[in-house]
């Protein structure tokens, strides 16, 4: 086949669809810290660890219960939610009227933990979970070679960040949430359990977490540090994107995970270092981000 | 200083009305500020009742208390014989008192009918979106527009009409006309009597008393977080030059 600038077209497709599954990982990740930093005010550094757990989680279901990976798609997400209410009802909930920092710093203490623990009773060299049988396989589309996990990857990710956005933009109580996010205590005046809704809501971040977790599970081995590599990047995500706006974490996600799949293409050595450079850009000419509101 | 006069004449059988909303030796605090020593006052069931009082008297800090929203409060408030002072705002709310704030709190992210529609319906008799967008047309109009692009007199307009559909008996309205061109001080003014005679009750916050003389039937002078004297609306003009000084104008 003819190349594409340059590039054999399996070179370029291969790395944008790789671009595309890594941007599926940022959205979904970032979508879920911006929700929580929007209504809890606080930046949650355990996010990487509770994608991990949610790996482990569909790991521990299989290896333990035998139960396998679509019902663990739901299971272990919920499990991460159950687990992030807890922390939300015993910890975070008594930080809300102290500085961001406060939030950050006992997060990023309960990720080293969380990490710790699971490192300690697994080790860290990952531990192999396979794709669902009902995706095995792959399709030649002729200028490229699709595996139908990664696909699979892309689509439920859509969705899920799709679904999620319907729900806030379009719901009742999306407009709740929204209304929570700039005004609490108003919306506690008109008669609504905002201390419940903020629990909630960070159960259904970190469950989103946890979610991605899953998907991730059959791509990358489960390994108790999978979390602490991909959240940096995540948090480079979500400063361009600016913390304001769901559908600008979406976008921002997927959109630089194809600009990393593609410096790999033509500038291989800048890969791993290109949204790093972005997010510098980004800061210096719009500090709220791409999608952000100046405060 | 409390005025005794028996001439004063609220609203037709408020006066032998219970007590709908009955405030207590209130205090509250920000933190370390000590706002509000010890408020007393009464609303009964269908009387309108205004806060008159100068900037940073604590009308606003009540009007909070009440709705609970300030946290540290001390002493009883009871609506209808239900004490809330240890309440959270959301088990207020739902008891039937609901809060149009100073600042109006429009939210941004939602539209105009979507900032209407957000308060719940706390008890049945509230007004339909349709009764709301009789009262207020132009809301009707502007209903997908971004809840602050609004004029400042249609927010007013919306901070009002949302909490109508609720069903809550008791509004408390905070300085409804601040800022607000004559005319539409005017309608804000024709709304306030056709919720009286919807049977609702308000307690209303005013620095312009010529307005709440039109509107209201008794009137409560605060200062220093405290109730200092209070006025029947009859005895307004009479009692002119002493509200004058309390006022400052
Ligand atoms: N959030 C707050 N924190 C600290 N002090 C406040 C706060 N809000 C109001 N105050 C103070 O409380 C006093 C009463 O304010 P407020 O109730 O708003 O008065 P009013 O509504 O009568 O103008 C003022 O001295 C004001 O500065
Ligand atoms: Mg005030």
């Amino acid at each position: 086949m003819a190349e594409l600038l340059g590039f054999p077209p399996q070179v370029l497709f291969g790395q944008l669809l790789l671009g595309l599954i890594n941007g599926a990982f940022y959205a979904i990740l970032s979508l879920g810290l911006a929700l929580i930093f929007g209504l809890l005010n606080i930046i949650n550094f355990a996010h990487g660890a509770q994608y991990m757990m949610g790996a482990f989680f569909a790991y521990l279901l299989l290896n333990i219960l035998g139960i396998g990976y679509w019902p663990a798609l739901i299971l272990a997400p919920l499990l991460v939610g159950v687990t992030g209410i807890i922390i939300e009802r015993l910890f975070l909930s008594r930080l809300y009227k102290l500085d961001h920092l406060y939030g950050l710093l006992l997060t990023f203490g309960l990720a080293l933990i969380l990490e710790g623990v699971f490192r300690h009773l697994y080790g860290v060299s990952g531990l192999p979970y396979a794709q669902p049988a009902a995706l095995q396989g792959g399709q030649n589309l002729g200028f490229m070679y699709l595996p139908n996990y990664r696909a699979w990857v892309v689509v439920a990710s859509v969705a899920v960040c799709l679904g999620t956005w319907l729900l806030i933009e379009k719901t009742k109580l999306g407009a709740y949430l929204r209304a929570a996010t700039e005004n609490p205590t108003l919306v506690q005046a008109f008669g609504i359990n905002v201390p419940v809704m903020i629990t909630l809501t960070y159960g259904f971040g970190v469950a989103l977490a946890g979610f991605a977790g899953v998907l991730a599970a059959p791509i990358y081995s489960v390994n108790p540090l999978m979390g602490s590599n991909l959240i940096i990047i995540v948090f480079a995500v979500v400063v361009i994107g600016g913390m304001g706006s769901i559908m600008g974490a979406v976008l921002t996600g997927f959109g630089l995970g194809i600009i990393e799949g593609l410096t790999k293409v033509f500038y291989p050595e800048a890969s791993s270092t290109v949204i790093f450079v972005i997010m510098a850009i980004v800061l210096l000419i719009k500090p709220a981000g791409l999608f952000g509101k100046a405060h | 200083m409390l005025d005794t006069n028996t001439s004063v004449r609220p609203s037709p059988g408020a006066a032998a009305a219970p007590a709908l909303l009955e405030v207590e030796n209130l205090q509250a605090w920000y933190g370390e500020s000590h706002i509000l020593h010890g408020m007393t006052f009464q609303v009964r069931r269908g009387e309108v009742v205004t806060l008159l009082g100068r900037n940073g008297a604590g009308k606003t800090t009540t009007m909070k208390s009440v709705m609970g929203v300030v946290g540290q409060r001390t002493g009883s408030v009871r609506y209808q014989g239900t004490e809330t002072i240890s309440l959270p705002p959301n088990k207020i709310a739902r008891l039937g008192v609901a809060w149009c704030p100073e600042e109006r709190g429009i939210f941004a992210s939602l539209n105009v009918r979507e900032n209407l529609m957000l308060p719940p319906v706390v008890k049945p008799g509230g007004m339909s979106l349709e009764e709301v967008y009789d009262l207020f047309p132009r809301l009707k109009e502007r209903a997908t527009s971004q809840g602050t692009k609004l004029s400042g007199g249609e927010q007013q307009m919306l901070a009002i009409a949302r909490i109508l559909r609720t069903g809550a008996e008791m509004l408390l309205l905070d300085e409804p006309t601040e800022g607000l061109a004559p005319v539409i001080v005017q309608q804000i003014g024709t709304i306030i009597r056709q919720l009286k005679e919807r049977g609702l009750t308000i307690l209303l916050v005013e620095q312009n008393f010529r307005f709440a003389a039109t509107v209201a039937d008794r009137h409560y002078v605060v200062e220093h977080g405290q109730v200092i004297d209070e006025i029947a609306n009859s005895e307004l003009e009479r009692n002119r030059a002493k509200l004058e000084e309390y006022l400052g104008v």
